[in-house]
């Protein structure tokens, strides 16, 4: 909606131009706008009413003096303070919720990113090697089906800190979604392609780069996004138990320390972090795969 | 003077214990610029043929010689056009192209040269227009066009289609047809052609290859199409020369060697 008027701007600064006749600014016509908003009513609306309606259920069933459960109303006067301010920082743990969130998205970005490039590649070795199939692929079924936390003992031994650990725990859960999709969406390549590389000669790093990849991508991007919810579910339970800074402590921290309202906020936040993170792989895939899609 | 030879060609497919023999004891000389097409019903491996050619497929025993030399792996001099097209969906028409032409002209032509080699040749088959778009977004017909494009990119010393129009409407078929034609007219390829299409093979070819029914298929008979080019479909809806040769081939593929579903 601002473009015509920031263009009128750049031209008036113009200082060359002696006469400028502007052009008037073209308004957006009254029936677009409506239209637009239209659109995003029926999009916005619906989640909201039902927000509000679950809100007041919510602020009813715990009004009652002595309800275990706070109800939003006080969720939000205990809270204040951490939503309006969350970037304080008085040493320790004692930080605002966005040093919790970013030390934990930290972990994850790590985790994953190694899980990402180690899946990809484990995964086109499966897929392309009948051999490796046979025998790694019982294996990653076996490894993939141990929960992560189950892993995070065995990981603290071996490291003996708990930042590497709860780093290892992201990548040892996110990985088996990329493995298992990467060696799916490689199989699938059409003979047609791999027909066509060979006439052309590509040689394993070219058909690698300019025909697997993008051939496949569409599955990667599938494990890539299951990867990630599973790393954001791995990490709140590894800070758990490792403790320092990440919203996985600062949830356990609230819990000892009785602050049940805290920890409600704490869900909302760890809620809404997961929802970006998966909509931004998604975000990322779209823009990635728009050209694959099979004619 | 021979320039593409199939020499003694087997072909089988072992599968468990069973051992299933395809082609048996092929062999065709095709001449520089020569258009050959190979007719057979489906199921007679006369794909397998043109793989084996492309050097996709192995022959079991025997093999084909390119001005002499044997080849067995595929590569650029025998490019294909596949039934499907195959291009790359990711790509632009553009990019499909240039893909094989940075590839085969890598260290001959520079980067401006390549470019423009790729325009030139988008422009023979009339696609020059649809550059920047991609596979999903032009029709059928223009897709197996960039097809061509890009396999005659490669500067092949053969030509092979693998049933090129088969997947086209009449009109489109009969439009590209008359394409191939006006291209082979232009640049002398070598081209060999799968086809299962009478008229077709009759149109564009210079020498016909019937193959027989498999398994062990073979080449029955091999008919001269004796008709000066360029040729006009139109004109030739009368001539008695290509009455003739179609009545030929109509009566190899039905009467003499009748497709047997249950085979």
């Amino acid at each position: 909606m601002n473009m015509p008027l920031m263009k009128t701007e750049t031209i008036a600064a113009r200082p060359t131009a002696a006469v400028v006749t502007l052009a008037p600014p073209q308004r957006p016509r009254a029936e677009d706008l409506m239209k637009m908003a239209r659109a995003a009513a029926v999009r916005i609306v619906p989640p909201l009413v039902v927000l509000v309606l679950l809100g007041v259920i919510w602020e009813l069933l715990c009004r009652r003096a002595g309800s275990a459960l706070p109800p939003p109303s006080k969720v939000f006067k205990d809270t204040k303070e951490l939503i309006f301010d969350p970037f304080f920082d008085r040493g320790g743990i004692d930080k605002g919720l966005f040093w919790h969130l970013s030390a934990s998205l930290k972990r994850v970005a790590f985790g994953f990113s190694l899980a990402a490039v180690g899946g990809v590649a484990l995964g086109t070795l499966v897929g392309q090697s009948v051999w490796a199939m046979r025998g790694l692929d019982p294996i990653f079924q076996v490894l993939r089906t141990i929960p992560p936390l189950a892993w995070l003992p065995l990981s603290l031994a071996a490291f003996r800190d708990g930042q590497p650990s709860a780093i290892f725990v992201i990548f040892i859960t996110s990985i088996w979604p990329i493995i298992i999709n990467t060696a799916v969406g490689i199989r699938n390549i059409p003979q047609d392609y791999r027909n066509v590389a060979a006439v052309l000669q590509l040689n394993p790093l070219e058909f690698f780069w300019k025909v697997m990849i993008p051939a496949a991508a569409p599955y990667i991007f599938t494990g890539l996004r299951i990867g990630i919810g599973l790393s954001w579910l791995a990490i709140i339970a590894a800070e758990m138990l490792i403790g320092g800074v990440g919203i996985g402590f600062f949830i356990w921290d609230a819990w000892n320390s009785s602050h049940i309202s805290e920890i409600i906020l704490a869900l909302f936040y760890v809620g809404i972090v997961g929802f970006v993170l998966d909509r931004l792989i998604a975000g990322v895939a779209m823009i990635v795969t728009r050209g694959t899609a099979q004619s | 003077m021979i320039y593409l030879k199939l020499d003694h060609i087997d072909k089988s497919f072992t599968r468990g214990n069973a051992t299933t023999e395809v082609l048996k004891d092929i062999n065709l000389s095709i001449g520089e610029g020569e258009y050959v097409s190979i007719i057979g019903h489906s199921g007679c491996g006369k794909s397998t043929l043109l793989n084996i050619v492309a050097g996709l497929t192995r022959a079991t025993v025997g093999g084909v010689l390119l001005e002499n030399r044997e080849v067995n792996s595929p590569g650029p001099d025998r490019a294909v056009v596949f039934q499907n097209h195959s291009l790359l969906p990711w790509l632009t028409v553009y990019e499909n192209v240039r893909l094989g032409v940075d590839k085969v002209f890598r260290s001959s032509k520079t980067s401006i040269e390549r470019d423009q080699w790729v325009m030139h040749n988008l422009n023979l088959v009339q696609m020059a227009h649809a550059r920047d778009k991609r596979p999903a977004e032009i029709s059928g017909g223009m897709k197996q066009r960039v097809g061509i494009a890009r396999a005659l990119a490669m500067e092949p010393k053969v030509l092979l289609l693998d049933e090129p129009f088969g997947a086209l409407d009449a009109l489109t078929r009969a439009h590209l047809q008359d394409s191939v034609m006006a291209l082979h007219q232009k640049l002398g390829n070598t081209i060999l052609m799968i086809t299962h299409d009478v008229d077709e093979a009759v149109l564009l070819s210079d020498r016909i290859v019937m193959m027989t029914n498999g398994p062990s298929a073979t080449i029955g008979e091999v008919l001269e199409v004796p008709l000066a080019r360029p040729r006009n479909r139109l004109e030739l809806a009368t001539n008695a020369n290509y009455l003739k040769c179609r009545q030929r081939v109509l009566e190899f593929l039905y009467e003499r060697h009748r497709f047997v579903e249950a085979a």
